[in-house]
């Protein structure tokens, strides 16, 4: 009976380290995916803005999909049909490229609105001081549509970055698949699961806090 | 000096504008007056290249505003323009708003656009609001700061575009005496307006606009005076 003791043990403070040097990698894995996935985002929303016809026949399907598909079957398709096009990805790479794309799909839309939510007469205004069509962009209509459209911006990061947890079906060793690999040591979910919902708090919390630091600073 | 000959603006089906022909010399304040659709915000929109037209010439000192070659961006600089929604910039103070393009489009220095833009607020009555954001700021005060903006480009050129139609009365006119202050000055201006009050007083010729043409145009004694066509005579019976 001894033996069979041994085979589970207790959550140790060691254990903690392990969680958070997970946290580390869903940060980094998120924080990747956002940043490049924000970046390609703005471009797809200036594309759906700027070419109506052209973005909503080719590229809003596409976007479409992409938001619509769980996000669980893009990472599974992804990884195993990544080898047979030639490309041979680890865990980490795939799950980044996926979350870089879903996160493009989401802030496509939302930048689309930002460019939208400046006005017509306003942009003429800019227009007419002889500001070129891109100094128009850069200094009036990101700046104001920005304003408008951050919040929801900090949603779509905040999902992404909660979504992450499933590229822990690759094996990607982020918060989830640790607090898994630890359960199935200590035979202790609820408190495991518990200190990793602690470890994805602490990791949203400041955004969401700096966020509102941000709007209200804006708002006045 | 513009002129526009043979000047004809279509949007779709509708005919806004059926050739206009028009000199406005340098130092001429011209107001142009009319019903509401009959043309005349269009005809300002044209002479920036903020719309396109459909056929005839529109030229700025020599350049042809809609030709293939030509810098627009450029040109414009010297039309400064004001619209009847001030559109201030929202996230700039009235001093970020004035220094902004001197900044990017005149390509002067930070510590230069500051110094242009300061100015030219004084310059409408705002010295003391260089701080604040538009927000903070009335109709009146945002509508002379949209003047403030325009003049920082040193345009040679004023477009008013129904600049006090969107003001409470009692704001109009502290705008008013504004545009009066720059037509002292020597401005070239062409003014789009419902204020007949200021046609009269402060420009030099009023052109009267129905139905996409100039029906007349004259000194002011003339058009409120002694208005030679039948349609002139009806619209400023129904306006007074």
């Amino acid at each position: 009976m001894e033996s069979s003791l041994n085979f589970f043990t207790g959550f140790k403070v060691l254990d903690l380290l392990f969680l958070g040097e997970a946290a580390a990698r869903t940060l980094l894995i998120s924080g990747i995916s956002i940043a490049s996935g924000t970046v390609l985002g703005v471009l797809f929303g200036w594309l759906l803005y700027e070419g109506r016809i052209f973005g909503s026949l080719t590229l809003a399907p596409v976007l479409d999909v992409f938001r619509s598909v769980p996000l669980i079957i893009q990472l599974v398709l992804f990884y195993n049909f990544a080898p047979i096009i030639g490309l041979s990805l680890d865990p980490f790479a795939c799950g980044a490229a996926v979350l870089t794309i879903y996160t493009a799909a989401l802030v496509a839309n939302v930048a689309r609105g930002g460019i939208e939510a400046v006005a017509m007469p306003l942009r003429r205004a800019s227009r007419s001081l002889g500001m070129t069509y891109w100094q128009d962009m850069m200094y009036v209509v990101a700046p104001i549509g920005m304003r408008t459209v951050f919040p929801a911006w900090v949603g779509v990061a905040l999902g992404v970055m909660k979504d992450s947890a499933l590229v822990s079906v690759l094996g990607y060793i982020e918060l989830l698949k640790a607090s898994q690999i630890l359960i199935t040591r200590t035979q202790e979910p609820f408190l495991i699961l518990a200190v990793a919902g602690a470890f994805y708090f602490a990791l949203s919390f400041p955004v969401a806090r700096f966020a509102d630091r941000l709007e209200q600073r804006w708002s006045q | 000096m513009i002129e526009v000959s043979e000047l004809h603006k279509r949007f779709k089906d509708l005919h806004v504008l059926k050739g206009i022909n028009l000199v406005v010399e340098k130092g001429v304040v011209l107001s142009i007056v009319g019903a509401s659709g009959s043309g005349k915000s269009t005809l300002l929109y044209c002479i920036n290249a903020l719309e396109a037209i459909d056929s005839g010439t529109i030229t700025v000192d020599g350049e042809d505003v809609h030709a293939k070659g030509t810098d627009i961006n450029r040109l414009r600089r010297k039309l400064g323009m004001v619209f009847q929604q001030w559109n201030s910039f929202p996230h700039l103070t009235a001093l970020e708003n004035v220094a902004l393009s001197p900044r990017i489009v005149r390509k002067l220095s930070r510590a230069e656009s500051r110094d242009i833009a300061a100015k030219q607020l004084e310059h409408v009555g705002l010295g003391d609001k260089l701080n604040s954001y538009p927000s903070a700021l009335s109709g009146g005060q945002q509508q002379r700061l949209a003047i403030a903006r325009a003049l920082a480009m040193e345009p040679s050129y004023m477009l008013f575009d129904e600049a006090t139609s969107a003001l409470d009365p009692e704001l109009v006119g502290e705008v008013l005496d504004t545009m009066r202050l720059l037509a002292e000055e020597g401005m070239t201006m062409i003014c789009v307006t419902h204020e007949m009050g200021f046609a009269r007083d402060v420009s030099d010729r009023v052109a009267y606009v129905h139905d996409g043409t100039i029906e007349e145009i004259g000194p002011p004694e003339q058009i409120f005076g002694d208005p030679q066509s039948d349609n002139t005579r009806r619209f400023l019976a129904k306006v007074r």
